[in-house]
C-alpha cells in the first residue's frame, strides 16, 4: 500500500512526465492557451495513459515476452495504442455525444503521443506489476493534467502582460514553461528513485 | 522471425476486426446538410448567432430550431444560401454595425487617476471604476480590438477604440466584453450617431470631457424626429435617422459625428467619401 502511494506521488511530483522527464511536450505547449482546453487535454490523457497502460502490460507479459520478442516493443506498443484510441473514440462518440465534444478533438492528437508511450515503456523497464503499473499510469496522468492546468494559467495571466515585442508568443511561453520545471526540481529528492 | 510476423500480424487482425466492428455497431449518422451547412458559414466562430460556434448553429438550423437569418457576419447573402440548403424561405434582416459611442481620448477627457495595471478594459474598471472620469467612456485598453474575430477594431495613439464600418460583421462580440456598454448595435444605414455615453449632468460633463454631450437639447429642436434626451444624454432615434445631420453644425460641443464624412480623429480607417491624401486628422 506504501509502495503504491510513493509510485504515486512520484509520478505526480518529483518524476513529472512533463517537468522532469520532459515527455508530452507537444500538447504542453501547443493546447495551454486556455485552461479549460488544458483540462480537457489532461482528462483525455488521463484516461488513455490508464487503459493504454492495462493493453500494454497484457501485450508484453502475454504475447511479446513468451513468444521472445521484446524487440518489437515500441512498434507493438504503438499499434496497440493506435488502434485503441480509435476504438474509444468512436464509442465515446456514439456512446456521450457530450463528452465526444470536451474530449473528442484531444484524442487524435494522444494517438502516438510520446507521453503515452513512454509510460507503456517505462511500465515495463521498472518490471511493475500490474497493478503498480495502473497506478504509475493514473500518477503520471495526473502529473500531466497539473502541469497543464499550472502552465494553462500562467499563459492566461501572460496575455494580459505588456511583454516585451522580441518575447512575445511562443519564446515567453518556452521561458515560462523552462521555469516552471525549475519549481518542480524542488520536489527532487522527496522521494527515493 | 516467424514468431514476430505471426504475433504482430495477429495483433494487428485483433485491432482491426474490432476497430470494423465498433465502426458498425457505433456509427454516428450525421445529415448531409449540416456538412453543407458548414461549406456556407463563415467559421469565425464568433457565437453572434447564440449558438457555440458555427458548429452549434449548423446542428440548430439542420433540427430546425434557429431560423437562417441568425448570422449577422454572413449577411443577407448567407440567408439565402442557408435557406436554400434547408428548403425555407429567406427573411431579409437590415445589417446592423457596433460604434463606439465615445470620442474622449487621452486629449480630450480627464482622467481621475493614472492605471498601470493590466492592459485589460475589465481589469481596469474593476479598480474605482476605471480611470476615465467620465463613467461611460472608452477606455481605450483594447478588450475589444482583442476580442473581434474581423480585425474590424483600432485602439488610436490617444487611446481611443474606433470601429470600422466595413469589417465590422456585427458579431456583437465587442459588445459583450465592454465593461462600460460603451460600444452599440446600430443599423449600418445610419451613418450619424451621438458619440457619448455620459448621461450626468452638462457641467460635470464639461469638467471631464471637451467633447461629451452636455444635453443642452439643441439637437432635438434642429431636428425634433431624429433625437431624444434621456437623462442628460442625447441619442439618435435609429427609425428617424435621415433627419439627423441636420444637427451636426449645430451640437455646441460638436459631438455628433457623421461616419459618412469621417471616422474619428486619429483613426487610420477611411470614410467612403474621403480621399486617401486627405486624411481626417484635421
Amino acid at each position: 500500500m506504501v509502495d503504491l502511494f510513493v509510485i504515486l506521488v512520484s509520478a505526480i511530483f518529483v518524476n513529472n512526465f512533463v517537468l522532469a522527464r520532459f515527455l508530452g511536450i507537444c500538447p504542453f505547449l501547443g493546447v495551454s492557451k486556455k485552461v479549460e482546453t488544458a483540462l480537457g487535454m489532461g482528462m483525455a490523457v488521463t484516461f488513455v495513459m490508464t487503459v493504454a497502460t492495462v493493453v500494454t502490460w497484457f501485450v508484453q507479459y502475454f504475447v511479446l515476452i513468451p513468444f521472445g520478442i521484446e524487440y518489437l516493443q515500441t512498434i507493438a506498443f504503438i499499434l496497440v495504442i493506435a488502434a485503441l484510441v480509435q476504438l474509444v473514440e468512436m464509442v465515446v462518440q456514439k456512446v456521450s455525444p457530450v463528452l465526444y465534444q470536451s474530449l473528442g478533438i484531444f484524442l487524435p492528437l494522444i494517438t502516438t503521443n510520446c507521453a503515452v508511450l513512454g509510460l507503456a515503456v517505462l511500465n515495463i523497464q521498472k518490471d511493475y506489476t500490474f497493478l503498480e503499473g495502473v497506478v504509475f499510469a493514473i500518477g503520471a496522468a495526473g502529473g500531466f493534467t497539473l502541469a497543464m492546468v499550472l502552465f494553462a494559467g500562467l499563459r492566461e495571466r501572460l496575455e494580459l502582460c505588456a511583454v516585451p515585442q522580441s518575447f512575445r508568443g511562443t519564446a515567453i511561453a518556452l521561458v515560462t514553461a523552462g521555469l516552471l520545471s525549475l519549481a518542480f526540481m524542488g520536489f527532487a529528492g522527496l522521494v527515493k528513485g | 522471425m516467424l514468431a514476430a510476423i505471426l504475433s504482430l500480424g495477429c495483433i494487428g487482425l485483433v485491432s482491426a476486426i474490432a476497430l470494423g466492428f465498433v465502426a458498425k455497431k457505433f456509427a454516428v449518422e450525421v445529415d448531409p446538410r449540416e456538412a453543407a451547412i458548414m461549406e456556407v458559414l463563415p467559421s469565425a466562430n464568433c457565437g453572434a448567432c447564440g449558438y457555440p460556434g458555427c458548429g452549434g448553429y449548423a446542428k440548430s438550423l439542420v433540427a430546425g430550431k434557429a431560423e437562417p437569418n441568425q448570422c449577422p457576419p454572413g449577411g443577407a447573402e448567407l440567408v439565402v444560401k442557408l435557406a436554400h440548403i434547408l428548403g425555407v424561405e429567406a427573411v431579409e434582416t437590415a445589417p446592423q454595425v457596433a460604434v463606439v459611442l465615445c470620442q474622449g481620448d487621452n486629449k480630450t477627457a480627464v482622467n481621475k487617476y493614472r492605471y498601470l495595471g493590466l492592459e485589460d478594459c475589465n481589469a481596469a474598471q474593476k479598480i474605482a471604476d476605471g480611470p476615465k472620469a467620465c463613467p461611460g467612456g472608452c477606455l481605450g485598453l483594447g478588450s475589444c480590438q482583442r476580442v473581434c474575430p474581423f480585425d474590424a477594431i483600432e485602439i488610436t495613439a490617444d487611446g481611443l477604440a474606433v470601429i470600422s464600418r466595413d469589417k465590422c460583421t456585427g458579431c456583437r462580440k465587442c459588445v459583450a466584453v465592454c465593461p462600460r456598454q460603451t460600444i452599440r448595435m446600430t443599423p449600418l444605414a445610419a451613418s450619424v450617431h451621438v458619440m457619448c455615453n455620459s448621461r450626468d449632468k452638462g457641467a460635470l460633463v464639461r469638467k471631464y470631457c471637451q467633447i461629451g454631450c452636455i444635453g443642452c437639447h439643441i439637437c432635438e429642436k434642429a431636428a425634433p424626429q431624429a433625437y431624444k434626451i434621456e437623462g442628460f444624454l442625447a441619442e439618435v432615434v435609429y427609425e428617424e435617422h435621415e433627419e439627423a445631420f441636420e444637427a451636426i453644425e449645430k451640437c455646441p460641443t460638436h459631438c455628433i459625428r457623421d461616419f459618412a464624412e469621417g471616422y474619428p480623429q486619429g483613426s487610420s480607417f477611411q470614410a467612403p467619401g474621403v480621399d486617401d491624401d486627405t486624411p481626417n486628422a484635421a
